[in-house]
C-alpha cells in the first residue's frame, strides 16, 4: 500500500505548458506516473506533451477523470488555482509553487475548510512520491527506492537528504511527503503522521522540521498518544539567528517562538529519536529497526 | 519588510486609527517647519527612526520641552547609527527623527495584529500589561494575554470581543473605540498584505481615550507585487548591505558571524549546512540558498556576495544535485572560480545526478577547490582548512 498518491492517481497539471511544469510533468510521465493533461486558460484545445491542454480544470476533470492536481502556476495565482481545483472535484491538490502571499493561503484555508473530500499539500513544496508506483513533484527520482521508510519534511532539499540516506541503508521509502515551508500550508505533520501510522507499507517515519512556527511541537504531542511506529526526526536551524528569515517564508524565529532547541525538546519527550547531525539520519533508523 | 514608525503612523492615519501628530526631521534646519506641525505648548517626544525596538532604552525617544532640546537631540542622533538590544553591534543609521505630539498617559496596553500560524487565520493579541516586552510578559503572566481569532472571512466575533472589552476593564466609550481600531487595523492588515501590525503601546488618555502611541508594522515580502505605494516606502540603509545586495540578484542569504561562508541550494539544506559546519566546530558566516538551479552565472553573484564578507576564510558549497547534473554544476563552479578572484580554499560537496563525475572535474581543475561526496567530510575538510 502507499498514501496519497498510487496507482489509482490521474494527475493533471495546472500551468502545464510552462517550462517548469513542462520539465517535471515529462520526468513525472517517465517515472510512470499517470498525467492526464493539463489545464493553461487561453491554450484549451491545444496538446502538450502528447496529452491534452484544457481552459479550465471543469473541463479538464470532466473529460480525463482526473482526481489529482499539481499546481505550477505563477504566485500570483496560485490562490485562484487552488480553489479551482477544490471547487471541480480534484481531490488532491499539490501546490509546488513558492512565493505565495500568506494572507492568500489563509483565504484558501477557509475555502478548503468546507470540503473534507479535498487534500492541499504545500505550498512551497517538493511533492510527493510513492517510489515504484507514482512521482507528482519536482524531486529526483534516481535517490529514491521503494521501502519501508515514511517520510515527512517542511524543506525539499532536506527531504532528498533523508531519501539519500535511507536508500543508502537499504531502507527504501513507502511515501515522501514535502509538507511545504510556508508559515501557513494545508497538510499538517500530524496528518502526515495519521496516514503513516495506519499504512501498511510504513515501518518506520522520518521526519524533518525546521525553526518557526509550532507544527513540531503539535506533532510531538500527537506522536506522545497516537504513534507506535519508530520515528526519527531532524530539525533544521539550531544555527540561525532570532528574528531573520531564512529563505522560506515560514523560517523565522519570532518573537523567541520556534526555536530548534524548542522543537528537539519537545519531540524528545515525546520519545521521538532525535537527530542533531543531519547525516546521522539513515544510521539512526538502522540502529532503531 | 520592514516600515519605520512614521510611516506606519501615515498608513494608520489613513484607516482612521488615532495617532499622535507629528514633524520630520531629516536635517537640523527642519527643526523649526517641525514644531510648526504640532502643538508645542508643553513640549514633545523626539523619536530616532529606525528599524528596531528597544529605542528608548538607549536615550533614542527623549521627552523635549524647548526647540533647543530638539535640536540638541537631532544633533546628538543624526548620521549617527543606533545601537540597541535588538540590533547587531554596528547598529542601524539614523536618517530621520520624528517629534510627536505629547500624550497624557492614564494606562498603557499592548495590542497587536499577527499570522496565527497555529489557528490559519489572522488573530488579535490584546494585553493590559503594556509598553513592556510582550514576549516577557507572555512567559511569565500568560493569563493577562488576550486572543481574538478573525475567522472565516476575517469576522470579529462581536461576543468574544466583547468579552475581551470587559476583561480590559473598558467603559463603554472605550470598547467603542476599541471596535472602530479593531476594525481599522483589520481592514488595513488586510489590505496592505502585512504580517505583523503592533502598537505597543496603546494607550488610555487622561480623558480616557484609546490612543496608538507607537506603530510597529512588518509587510509580506511575497505580496509586495500587488503593494506598489508599500514597497517605495523600502529604507535600503536600514537593511544589512549584502542582503539587501542578495535579493537583487534572488538569492536568500542573511549573514552571521563565522568565517565559513556557504552556498547552498534549497533553504532547508542550508540551514542544515550551517548546523553541521557548528556541529564540526567551525562557524558559518552566513545562510545562502542558490535556489534550485545552480548555473554559472547564479553560482558567480554568490561566491562575489561570500566573499565581500571579509571575515570569510573559506567556503563550503553544498549541493544536492538531483535532477541538475553534478558534472554541470562543477562546471559552472570553476567556470565561476576562474572568473572571480577567488583567495581562500574551497570544499564542494556534491551529491546525487553523476557526482562522481562533478567531483573529478573539481579536483583536477588545478584550482584550490576540494570535491566531497559526503556532507560530513565536506563539513570536517573546511573546518580544518580555516584554522
Amino acid at each position: 500500500m502507499s498514501v496519497l498518491i498510487g496507482s489509482k492517481t490521474k494527475a493533471i497539471f495546472q500551468g502545464f505548458t510552462g517550462s517548469q511544469a513542462t520539465m517535471h510533468a515529462e520526468q513525472c510521465i517517465a517515472y510512470g506516473t499517470k498525467i492526464v493533461g493539463g489545464v493553461t486558460p487561453g491554450k484549451g484545445g491545444q496538446e502538450h506533451l502528447s496529452l491534452p491542454v484544457f481552459n479550465t480544470i471543469k473541463e479538464a476533470v470532466t473529460e480525463t477523470n482526473a482526481n489529482t492536481s499539481v499546481i505550477f502556476v505563477p504566485a500570483r495565482f496560485s490562490k485562484d488555482a487552488i480553489i479551482e481545483a477544490a471547487e471541480n472535484g480534484i481531490e488532491l491538490i499539490i501546490c509546488i509553487t513558492e512565493g505565495v502571499p500568506v494572507l492568500d493561503m489563509i483565504d484558501v484555508i477557509d475555502a478548503l475548510n468546507h470540503n473534507e473530500n479535498v487534500r492541499l499539500i504545500g505550498p512551497n513544496c517538493p511533492g510527493v512520491i510513492t517510489p515504484g508506483e507514482a512521482k507528482l513533484g519536482i524531486m529526483p527520482a534516481s535517490i529514491h527506492t521503494k521501502g519501508s521508510v515514511g517520510i515527512v519534511s517542511r524543506s525539499g532539499t532536506l527531504t532528498y537528504e533523508a531519501v539519500n540516506q535511507t536508500t543508502l541503508a537499504g531502507l527504501g521509502q513507502s511515501t515522501c511527503i514535502g509538507i511545504g515551508g510556508d508559515p501557513i500550508n494545508g497538510t499538517s505533520f500530524i496528518d502526515c503522521l495519521k496516514m503513516f501510522e495506519s499504512d501498511d507499507q510504513t515501518e518506520s517515519i522520518v521526519m524533518v522540521g525546521e525553526i518557526g512556527g509550532t507544527a513540531e511541537e503539535e506533532a510531538a504531542e500527537y506522536i506522545k498518544g497516537n504513534v507506535s511506529k519508530p520515528v526519527v526526526s531532524y530539525i533544521a536551524g539550531v544555527t540561525a539567528p532570532k528574528g531573520k528569515r531564512m529563505g522560506h517564508a515560514g523560517a523565522i524565529i519570532s518573537g523567541g517562538k520556534g526555536t530548534a532547541q524548542d522543537k528537539f525538546r519537545a519531540l524528545e519527550s515525546a520519545g521521538v529519536s532525535v537527530v542533531t547531525d543531519l547525516n546521522l539520519i539513515g544510521s539512526k533508523l538502522t540502529e532503531l529497526l | 519588510m520592514n516600515l519605520h514608525e512614521y510611516q506606519s503612523k501615515e498608513l494608520f492615519e489613513l484607516y482612521n486609527l488615532p495617532v499622535s501628530k507629528r514633524g520630520l526631521i531629516r536635517k537640523l534646519s527642519d527643526v523649526e517647519k517641525a514644531i510648526e506641525n504640532i502643538d508645542f505648548t508643553n513640549g514633545c517626544v523626539a523619536k530616532v527612526q529606525a528599524h528596531t525596538g528597544g529605542r528608548g532604552k538607549v536615550g533614542g525617544v527623549v521627552l523635549c520641552k524647548t526647540k533647543e532640546e530638539i535640536e540638541k537631540f537631532v544633533n546628538n542622533w543624526l548620521g549617527k547609527k543606533i545601537v540597541t538590544n535588538q540590533t547587531d553591534d554596528q547598529g542601524l543609521p539614523v536618517n530621520i527623527i520624528s517629534i510627536d505630539e505629547l500624550t497624557s498617559i492614564e494606562a498603557e496596553l499592548y495590542m497587536s495584529l499577527i499570522v496565527d500560524r497555529a489557528d490559519k487565520c489572522v488573530s488579535m493579541i490584546v494585553s493590559r500589561a503594556g509598553g513592556m516586552n510582550i514576549e516577557e510578559v507572555a512567559e511569565t503572566n500568560p493569563e493577562k494575554i488576550l486572543k481574538i481569532k478573525f475567522q472565516h472571512g476575517h469576522k470579529i466575533d462581536e461576543n468574544q470581543f466583547y468579552e475581551v472589552c470587559r476583561k480590559l476593564e473598558f467603559n463603554s466609550e472605550q470598547s467603542k473605540q476599541f471596535h472602530e481600531i479593531a476594525k481599522g487595523c483589520k481592514k488595513l492588515f488586510l489590505e496592505k498584505d502585512l504580517s505583523l501590525l503592533e502598537i505597543n503601546p496603546l494607550v488610555i488618555t487622561s480623558e480616557g481615550n484609546l490612543h496608538c502611541l507607537d506603530a510597529k508594522i512588518n509587510v509580506d515580502e511575497n505580496a509586495l507585487y500587488r503593494q506598489e505605494d508599500i514597497l517605495s516606502m523600502r529604507d535600503s540603509s536600514q537593511e544589512d548591505e549584502r542582503e539587501y545586495q542578495a535579493k537583487k540578484h534572488d538569492l536568500s542569504y542573511v549573514s552571521l558571524d563565522g568565517n565559513i561562508g556557504c552556498m547552498v541550494n534549497g533553504a532547508g539544506l542550508a540551514m542544515g549546512t550551517m548546523d553541521t559546519i557548528k556541529l564540526y566546530n567551525g562557524e558559518p558566516a552566513n545562510f545562502l540558498d542558490v535556489g534550485g538551479t545552480a548555473t554559472k552565472e547564479r553560482v558567480g553573484e554568490a561566491l562575489k556576495l561570500i566573499l565581500s564578507d571579509n571575515n570569510v576564510k573559506g567556503i563550503l558549497v553544498n549541493i544536492f544535485g538531483g535532477i541538475v547534473r553534478c558534472d554541470l554544476i562543477a562546471e559552472g563552479i570553476i567556470g565561476a572560480i576562474n572568473e572571480i578572484e577567488v583567495d581562500v580554499p574551497i570544499v564542494v560537496r556534491l551529491q546525487g545526478n553523476m557526482s562522481t563525475e562533478g567531483k573529478e572535474l573539481l579536483n583536477s581543475s588545478g584550482l584550490n577547490v576540494i570535491g566531497e561526496d559526503s556532507l560530513m567530510k565536506a563539513s570536517q575538510k573546511i573546518v580544518e582548512l580555516v584554522k
